[in-house]
């Protein structure tokens, strides 16, 4: 893969590598003996590591032109393999502790294999490393065959998904070192922040260029999503995360915002990242894979519109619907609230059009589990949108907010959505990037459905129960007009359903892990596939990326 | 019938409609230019964060005004960022909303005031664990300290992991000064006293006896928790910063002035 790079594109690399280790050193140095220097050393090995292998390779031979005359696929198949080792790692930490919460014993008496700071690497490993590396390998997919075009670039596509690997390695194993801002899905300090603006800029700077190659005169619907996702995530990752550090020879850093107004602006990113990382992000990724699949074009191209341009406008007003009953003023609870409602209409158009995409393909999705699972992760994406919409309502979110629905609503989306449209897409991407005729089984993948619904029906159902009878139990008055339940009664009871998830949780695990191996196998051992029609139909022009007349 | 029922659907969607012709149309141009539509999302997507955002910082009335609010002391301060960094507000609320039962069980709903030198706000989103928003002075030191070594041994249903490695660390207090003197380039109002007796004051609250206590009492005022929380000799632990954090927790305004802040809010209503 470093071989298809140009020779001057393998000291670019280099030179980027190198700084980034002498910056990685200099961190060791600052910070020695504390977690700081720990990330210092992490840096510099990251870096290190990779420049050897470019060293190794520095003086092959150019690539040769031709190549030009094909899509570039090397870091999608870097994505996808990323992608899912970040699924087990962060599944693992889920799973673990789901398990502490039942019992609470099963770790170690060290800092790092505790829950508070387990349960950032968890949520941080799957969103940003198993979500995140998915959504960035399958935009280069997307982009390049929507626009028939070359991705625009071979050095800024590897900078972007190693360069956010760099951003995720330090989230989550700052995490396990103590390194936390405690702002929810966004705990990684200042440098890692930092990091990832200059990462994502670039990101963004890319995309805009392969569109600019376009051979097609519109952009298809899938990009408008993805662009969404690049765009409005930068502008909540940089306004939530503004903070001073201590010194810049340390992790620990406050931040701008106090109070009420950073409660305001925590939740205003942590429900839009839901918003565009989780929904806009994986639009673009349902828009293009499924139709593909199922062989169908878009059931409707102004349902789309609609439903684009309603999610990108209604969903940033419901972020304040998370702080019902606080201290946060009334006003802004009332618009979060409303919107919330709102954006069902756009959320379920969006579901309706993907499940009436597939008319006329149902005997499809009988058959093929990799189309099953985009349109399971429809249904989910319907089902969630609606309870998200529900529990934004003041009076129910007075009985579900601080409990177990909570978390049995989040992961209907994480797992029933985003991962089952993950495993979707990769099935479905993974034959066509190595050059497969199929996955190596068919069977594992029907398998590896089974395994991921009934996990997630299981977790689910469980949150579900537990979350509801928390939130009564803390509400039941005596009658004599006293709280009928201590705290800790409700702690007690959730522990039937703390191991019921636990369970759900390991069924969904083992249908990662199953998936995992049979991706591997189709690398390794699949039949060989000549897919003559996927290459791109735009000149491969590189000085002037404007050659073809987009507009 | 049904065309009747028809017609008048007709009447009531016509204004959308043209709304919606428009919508498309508008679209149909702009997925052909990638820029145009980049700044279109910002656009769209901007609006709901500036109207709901950027008047809580002008609205006097988002803040209620409270005399006397205190800020924390630095040993106070350091098991503030012990709790962010064990990530104890992943299971623990600081937050009673205005609901009776919240009130019952946690005492009286919290203020916006009472959060306005927390840099982050801790409000939390779940409660694995009890609300903390008021839970100084509900139970004693040496509880809080058997509780965060092994909470089983006191409450035996509890779930809350161990932090036995509280009680072994020394408190990091070298940085101190600088700490406080960041927080209020962020805007808590330190003094540069203040800022320069960090490390002496941090020392000082867990030393009731010692020479240092009169120039804590009066930077920090009479309310100031001072006790070895611990109860070990010597340089204050993890676990005394972690003590002194929780035991000031809805405490930083007196109960009688956020009694008074709170009917202030009602009458209003």
């Amino acid at each position: 893969m470093i071989g298809a790079l140009t020779v001057g594109q393998r000291q670019a690399g280099l030179v980027i590598l190198i700084l980034g280790a002498v910056v990685g050193l200099a961190m060791a140095a600052a910070g020695a003996g504390e977690a700081f220097g720990a990330h210092g050393l992490i840096i510099l090995a990251f870096c290190a590591a990779l420049s050897f292998a470019v060293l190794a390779r520095l003086d092959d031979p150019e690539p040769p032109a031709e190549r030009r005359r094909a899509y570039y696929d090397d870091p999608i198949k870097v994505g996808i393999v990323l992608s899912m080792i970040w699924a087990v790692i962060g599944m693992f930490f889920g799973l673990w502790v789901a398990y502490l919460l039942a019992w609470p014993d099963l770790t170690l008496d060290a800092p790092w294999a505790s829950f508070g700071r387990l349960r950032p690497a968890h949520t941080t490993a799957v969103i940003f490393g198993f979500g995140g590396s998915a959504l960035i390998a399958t935009s280069f997919h997307v982009m390049q065959r929507t626009s028939r075009a070359r991705l625009a670039g071979e050095f800024s596509p590897w900078f972007v998904l190693i360069g956010y690997q760099l951003f995720v390695i330090l989230a989550v194993t700052g995490y396990l070192m103590g390194i936390n801002q405690s702002k929810e899905y966004a705990e990684a300090e200042w440098y890692a922040d930092l990091w990832l603006v200059v990462v994502w800029v670039t990101y963004f700077v890319l995309y805009m260029r392969t569109l600019a190659r376009r051979n097609e005169p519109h952009i298809y619907v899938a990009n408008w999503y993805y662009m969404a996702f690049i765009l409005i995530v930068a502008v909540l990752h940089i306004f939530n995360n503004i903070a001073v550090p201590v010194s810049f020879g340390g992790s620990q850093s406050y931040i701008l915002w106090s109070g009420v107004q950073d409660a305001m602006m925590q939740w205003w990113y942590g429900h839009n990242a839901v918003a565009f990382f989780l929904t806009a992000g994986f639009l673009g990724m349902l828009y293009y894979y499924l139709p593909k699949r199922a062989e169908r074009p878009i059931y409707s191209y102004r349902l789309s519109i609609l439903s684009f341009w309603g999610i990108v406008f209604f969903y940033v007003w419901a972020g304040s619907h998370h702080l019902h009953y606080t201290a946060l003023p009334h006003w802004v609870q009332t618009l979060g609230m409303t919107f919330s409602v709102m954006l069902l209409v756009p959320s379920w158009a969006t579901a309706a059009n993907a499940l009436l995409t597939l008319n006329g393909a149902w005997h499809k999705v009988r058959d093929d589990a990799t189309l099953r699972f985009m349109m399971v992760a429809a249904i989910f994406y319907g089902l969630t949108t609606f309870e998200g919409s529900f529990l934004a309502i003041r009076g129910v979110n007075a009985l579900s907010h601080y409990t177990d629905w909570t978390v049995a609503h989040v992961h209907a989306g994480a797992l029933g959505w985003n991962a089952i449209l993950i495993f979707g897409a990769v099935y479905a991407a993974v034959p066509v990037i190595w050059r497969r005729e199929r996955m190596w089984s068919n069977r594992l993948v029907e398998w590896h459905f089974w395994l991921a619904v009934m996990g997630t029906v299981i977790y689910v159902f469980a949150m579900w129960n537990s979350g509801i009878l928390q939130g009564l139990m803390w509400r039941t008055y005596t009658d004599a007009g006293t709280l009928q339940y201590s705290f800790i009664d409700s702690v007690s009871a959730m522990i039937p359903y703390y191991v019921a998830r636990a369970v759900g949780g390991t069924a969904f695990l083992i249908g990662t892990g199953i998936g995992v191996f049979n991706i591997w196998m189709t690398i390794r051992q699949a039949p060989e596939a000549h897919l003559a029609l996927d290459r791109p139909t735009s000149p491969a022009g590189e000085a002037d990326d404007r050659s073809v007349p987009a507009e | 019938m049904f065309d009747k029922l028809n017609e008048t659907l007709k009447k009531v969607v016509a204004p959308f409609h043209a709304v919606f012709l428009l919508i498309f149309r508008g679209h149909y141009r702009l997925e052909r230019y990638s820029l145009a539509l980049a700044l279109a999302i910002v656009v769209a997507g901007g609006i709901g964060g500036a109207v709901e955002i950027a008047p809580l910082f002008t609205i006097d009335e988002t803040v209620e005004d409270v005399p006397d609010m205190r800020v924390y002391t630095p040993l106070e301060q350091v098991g503030r960022d012990i709790y962010i960094r064990e990530g104890c507000s992943t299971c623990h609320s600081q937050m009673v909303r205005t609901l009776v039962d919240e009130v019952d069980r946690w005492g009286p709903y919290s203020l916006a005031v009472e959060s306005q030198y927390d840099h982050p706000m801790l409000w939390g989103s779940k409660r694995t664990g009890p609300d903390l928003a008021r839970v100084g002075g509900k139970y004693s030191d040496a509880w809080h300290v058997a509780h965060l070594y092994y909470p089983r041994d006191v409450v035996p249903e509890s779930v809350m992991p161990a932090y036995r490695w509280l009680a072994r660390r020394e408190a990091d207090l070298r940085d101190l000064p600088e700490r406080l003197a960041t927080l209020r380039m962020v805007g808590v109002p330190y003094s540069d006293e203040q800022i320069e007796n960090a490390i002496p004051d941090a020392l000082a609250q867990v030393d009731p006896d010692g020479a240092r206590v009169d120039g804590l009492i009066e930077r920090y005022g009479e309310e100031t928790n001072i006790r070895n929380f611990d109860d070990l000799a010597g340089v204050p632990t993890e676990m005394d910063a972690m003590v002194a954090y929780l035991q000031v927790l809805g405490r930083l305004i007196d109960i009688e002035a956020i009694e008074a802040a709170q009917q202030v809010v009602e009458d209003q209503e």
